[in-house]
């Protein structure tokens, strides 16, 4: 019934990690999540059990990868609540997702004059997919402002919006400050403009179910590594008709149809956008990943994780001279925050020998960061392995950097 | 703790807290900015020189303790060098830096500047110990013209 976080943390081997001598305090969750037992597990079996290339081999092996494979999508499918398998692409991560999209997206509605529509809080990977389309096409970027609380400025969004506005690509929670974006609404006034609606759902996916049906969104962005699975292997959702109207991203083998010199012709999604070989067991591993996440009470990981982000919030406000940058009415467990006196990359350098895992610098928001006058913050980011105690000792820490840099 | 301690000494802490140095210089003749992409930290260093001799320096930092501290360092040193004695000193440094066993290389050249030795324990910060040094070697022949 209650939330026992020492039994899930048994299922991570590497939090049992020493740091010199000191316990590991991972709190660099929005970097990269730690994995469960068996999703390493599902990636060596996959290798020792599985591995042959996919969809074109008839002998046992090939059979059984591509039908894992096949499997893996289904999986993703259900877990976003798309409407069937053939709208999700297997891509690298998010960034690819992003990229995939930019390029066919914008090979097949983009030209001179359209608009695509950002936020001041877009990771780097939601804003230069983007420059580039707007340099090849003419197209004219423009940007939804946020508030000192680090919330969109819904107003301006509106303003912004018009009938110039072809896409709008939002994150669905903001790596640098936690803030849950207002989503649905976005998609429903993109809409009435007659825009389609991105999401990077990056730091969105690991902290609570996400039902793509539901938010009516176009797309639908996020990796694999923030899901505690591998790295190297995410999703993109595409509504089919959409997937189905839009050429292919790379060229090459697995996404054709039949090659001629003189005219080839593509798959039907998703296989038109997957080119070469992907990442198999990757895909499998993610699979495995979300039935583990499945298998969890999701509203008990939300309200451990909503509880850890009260407590840290209270006890790092305490700090002399902290200042905890996002600070919106909706968001997931993440702190940034800078000190008085005290650089965010000294602070992560002093916390790691404590061992404790802090991200320091700019997030791969730059353009955030200098909305709110800072190059650098500190950022703890907590999963639902994290605890109360975790929190103490880098609160302790902190306090030793303080007393370090008077 | 101790790796830490050596990295944070009482001298960097004091140049992080104090610089030496720090703003625009007046009547600067050559400037030069370095920039991490990995961490977004940016120093500004201004100089002065006559006759290829440096005869002011000083420097704006937004950074860590290491980069603010080495910068402030450096500015404590060059006055009266050529661009050549700039260059050998900084490939010194590096030497020190990139060394783990440089007790032996330390030289009295190298002035408060040996009090970055904890950065040999930390490589991810030799860039932040050297950022100042390459926006000033970099450019400092080029732009120094002097009248």
């Amino acid at each position: 019934m209650s939330f026992d976080v020492a039994s899930i943390r048994k299922e991570f081997p590497i939090l049992k990690t020493l740091v010199g001598k000191k316990p590991l305090v991972y709190l660099d969750n929005a970097a990269t999540t730690q994995k469960p037992r068996r999703v390493i597990q599902a990636l060596e079996s996959y290798y020792t059990e599985t591995n042959a290339n996919i969809h074109r081999g008839v002998h046992y092996l090939a059979e059984r990868a591509t039908e894992a494979y096949e499997e893996a999508r289904r999986v993703v499918a259900r877990f976003l609540n798309a409407g069937t398998e053939d709208e999700v692409i297997f891509v690298r991560g998010t960034t690819e997702g992003i990229n995939l999209i930019a390029h066919s997206f914008g090979k097949r509605f983009i030209e001179s004059g359209d608009e695509i529509l950002i936020s001041t809080m877009e990771h780097h990977a939601n804003i230069v997919p983007w420059q580039l389309l707007c340099e090849s096409t003419g197209a004219i970027l423009k940007v939804i402002p946020v508030s000192d609380a680090g919330e969109l400025d819904m107003e301006a969004f509106d303003q912004l919006l018009s009938e110039r506005t072809k896409l709008v690509s939002v994150v669905h929670v903001s790596n640098s400050l936690g803030t849950i974006n207002p989503v649905k609404t976005i998609v429903e006034k993109s809409h009435a403009a007659g825009a389609k609606v991105l999401l990077d759902g990056a730091q969105a996916v690991g902290h609570f179910l996400v039902d793509v049906r539901d938010l009516d969104c176009d797309f639908y962005v996020f990796s694999g590594h923030k899901l505690f699975g591998a790295t190297g292997i995410g999703a993109v959702y595409g509504k089919y008709d959409m997937l189905d109207s839009l050429p292919p991203y790379q060229g090459g083998g697995d996404m054709i149809s039949q090659v001629t010199f003189e005219k080839t012709t593509y798959k039907a999604p998703p296989g038109r956008f997957e080119a070469g070989t992907p990442h198999i067991a990757g895909a499998i591993a993610m699979a495995e990943a979300i039935h583990y996440l499945n298998e969890l009470d999701r509203t008990d990981l939300i309200s451990h994780e909503h509880d850890l982000l009260e407590y840290a919030t209270g006890s790092l406000s305490e700090l002399d001279g902290l200042k905890i940058y996002g600070t919106a009415a909706e968001k997931v467990s993440l702190l940034s925050f800078t000190m008085e006196g005290t650089h965010p990359h000294d602070i992560a350098t002093v916390l790691d020998a404590d061992g404790i895992a802090i991200r320091a610098g700019h997030h791969c928001t730059q353009p955030l960061l200098q909305r709110y006058g800072i190059s650098a913050t500190g950022r703890a980011s907590l999963a639902f392995y994290n605890t109360r105690e975790e929190i103490d000792k880098l609160v302790e820490s902190l306090k030793k950097i303080q007393v370090l840099f008077a | 703790m101790s790796d830490l301690l050596q990295l944070y000494q009482d001298i960097i802490l004091n140049h992080n807290k104090r610089p030496l140095n720090y703003g625009e210089l007046d009547g600067h003749t050559g400037k030069a900015q370095a920039h991490n992409p990995l961490c977004g930290d940016n120093v500004t260093v201004y100089w002065k020189s006559v006759d290829d001799i440096l005869t002011g320096i000083t420097f704006e930092a937004q950074g860590c303790a290491i980069s603010r501290a080495s910068a402030s360092i450096m500015t404590g040193l060059l006055n009266g060098k050529s661009s050549e004695e700039i260059k050998d000193l900084f490939s010194k440094l590096l030497g020190f830096l990139l060394d783990p066993d440089s007790e032996a290389t330390m030289d009295e050249q190298l002035g408060d500047l040996v009090a970055l030795s904890g950065v040999r324990k930390y490589p991810a910060r030799i860039k932040c110990a050297t950022l100042a040094w390459h926006a000033l070697v970099d450019n400092v022949s080029k732009a120094s013209g002097g009248e």
